[in-house]
């Protein structure tokens, strides 16, 4: 088993405690599932949307469902998990102010990752441009895409303060997947992506 | 002794081990019927190590017995879970003990209506007790009681099989570390319990079964039974696969042949189907064991919560279904794992893509070795158990 993961699954990965539970929702091939477990003794569940995502997973002996965020995460009792996990999967949810209530019903936190839609390349592609922006962030055209609900880091900021979610930690990173430390207003421009950890108040 | 034999149980036991069991202590039945003593039958492959820990139990379905994973010695086919169980395979006899046992009710050496009820010293036929899912499961237990093995590593099976393992991770929580129940469902549906009754009518309706007492008459109920088989068979298989294998071509003649003769392989598959049935099956039996699946409801039995019956389950389960399975449709595997997920149980589940139909979990499918495997070691890192390289 390999250490090297993708840099915000790394990030991610950090801000959770060892020996706790987590549910990774959205989790792909298993990478972060896999590190959690191997690395941080965590008790780990999985949901993937994709079938030979999950197989893959569960092949590898993780602990994986197939399963969707909007519809799924009901399933599961409150207080289940310390962390619920959502890496760049919100902007793809039918309803992510549902999905992040049930992940915080779900879970006493939660982390989420998003690319932030008001990235400079974002913004000068669509001033400009006059085209939908593709970066390597959002690499999809306009009519193939999965993301039907971008929003950018201030957006996000606003959600959580308008559903009393505390945030705990917020860390943005610029295109090379580097933490940059700015104010607010210079990272909702400068950050490509995002990551954030919740708490119920 | 408990039975007359008939001739195929005389050749299963002489193959496989058995125990009688219940003598001091009867098997509560849930239709209120005290059994015992009783026969269990079973199949071991593999030793059991020091630290009792490597046990897996294969819980055998409908049309199948204990004879997994090798000739059967009533029919000499290959065992019907070679492809998964076996040297090299999924399920090595040179790393688990393996254990199959055959189910209470059933033909193949365990005690069923073919046996003497010992009140009257008369066959039991249609006065045997009607037996449960968990009836079949609680002669297990008292079988791994007997054998001295406190716990299971795995419990797996698929179809009535895959509703045993069920019931053992509901009943016996502690004894099961992981669970695989592949193909099947929490409760029979009603298209399900449609499909036994068709066969059950069947049996019950040729001259030959006489009310149940047919051996005493020495007839056998053959068309009978012969066609509750290939009803059930249309169920095992979905309908591209049935395409795909037959279509509309003719057997053994090249154009109709205005009559009621099989003019199509598929009739005369069916028919082949059935009758070989009949050489290994017992009709009483078939009517007890088809009960059994209709009567499984494992909400009903836990006051109609499905995930009151896996609450604080320690049990690692990983649940399996098949596209085109539509006897136990996804969704009904799905309906088991929101359970899991609402009693915060650790849970995989994995749908494999195949077109072969409920059969598919008896058939060579790499997707569910590849699933299985993986779980498996999963497991046993957990349970630090050793892995042969």
């Amino acid at each position: 088993m390999t250490a090297a993961i993708r840099v915000d699954l790394q990030l991610i990965a950090d801000m959770v405690t060892p020996d706790t539970r987590a549910l990774d929702v959205g989790c792909g091939d298993g990478a972060l599932l896999a590190y959690l477990v191997d690395f941080k003794r965590v008790d780990a569940r999985g949901m993937e949307l994709s079938q030979a995502g999950v197989n893959a997973c569960v092949a590898s002996g993780l602990s994986v469902i197939q399963g969707d965020a909007d519809a799924d995460l009901r399933a599961y009792p409150d207080d289940a998990f310390d962390y619920v996990i959502l890496s760049q999967t919100l902007q793809a949810t039918r309803e992510p102010r549902e999905v992040l209530r049930q992940m915080l019903r779900v879970g006493k936190r939660a982390i989420v990752s998003f690319p932030n839609f008001a990235h400079w390349q974002v913004r000068l592609r669509m001033v400009f441009g006059g085209r939908m922006p593709q970066t390597t962030s959002l690499p999809y055209k306009w009519y193939d895409t999965p993301n039907i609900h971008l929003c950018s880091i201030d957006d996000f900021r606003a959600l959580c303060h308008e559903m009393g979610v505390r945030i705990e930690r917020a860390i943005v990173l610029n295109s090379k997947s580097r933490p940059i430390h700015m104010p607010p207003l210079l990272a909702n421009v400068f950050g490509e992506q995002a990551v954030f950890m919740l708490r119920r108040d | 002794m408990l039975q007359d034999l008939t001739d195929a149980e005389q050749m299963a036991l002489a193959q496989c081990r058995h125990a009688i069991l219940g003598v001091q202590q009867p098997l509560s039945l849930d239709c209120g019927v005290d059994l015992g003593p009783y026969r269990v039958a079973y199949q071991t492959y593999g030793t059991l190590n020091a630290d009792k820990t490597n046990a897996i139990l294969v819980c055998h379905p409908l049309s199948c017995d204990q004879f997994v994973a090798e000739r059967h010695p009533v029919t000499g086919k290959d065992g019907w879970w070679e492809s998964l169980v076996g040297p090299g395979k999924v399920l090595d006899p040179a790393r688990y003990f393996i254990i199959c046992v055959n189910v209470l009710g059933h033909c193949m050496g365990s005690t069923g209506p073919l046996a003497r009820d010992p009140a009257t010293g008369q066959p039991w036929n249609l006065r045997f007790p009607v037996v449960t899912i968990g009836d079949m499961v609680r002669a297990q237990a008292a079988l791994l009681d007997h054998l001295g093995i406190p716990d299971l590593f795995c419990v797996i099976g698929g179809s009535m099989g895959g509703m045993q393992v069920l019931e053992w991770a509901a009943s016996y929580p502690r004894r099961v570390f992981s669970a695989v129940p592949i193909a099947c469902a929490a409760h029979h549906s009603a298209q399900n319990i449609a499909f036994h009754e068709v066969g059950r009518q069947a049996i019950m309706a040729d001259p030959e079964w006489k009310g149940g007492d047919y051996r005493l008459h020495q007839t056998v109920p053959a068309r009978g039974l012969a066609v509750a088989r290939m009803t059930a068979h249309i169920t095992y298989l979905s309908e591209q696969a049935l395409q795909r294998k037959f279509g509309r071509a003719l057997q053994d003649r090249n154009a109709l042949g205005f009559g009621f003769d099989a003019d199509f392989q598929v009739e005369s598959y069916l028919r082949h189907q059935g009758s070989t049935f009949v050489d290994r099956f017992d009709a009483n039996s078939y009517l007890y064991i088809t009960r059994a699946m209709d009567y499984f409801d494992l909400a009903g039995a836990h006051g109609g919560v499905l995930a009151n019956a896996f609450r604080g389950s320690p049990t690692r389960f990983c649940l399996m279904s098949f596209t085109s399975d539509w006897l136990f449709p996804t969704r009904e595997s799905r309906e088991i794992v929101h359970a899991l997920n609402a009693a915060a149980a650790n849970v995989s589940f994995v749908e494999v893509a195949s077109d072969k139909g409920h059969d598919a979990f008896l058939l060579d499918e790499p997707e569910m070795f590849r699933t299985l495997s993986g779980f498996l070691k999963g497991a046993a890192a957990v349970r630090g158990l050793r892995q042969a390289a």
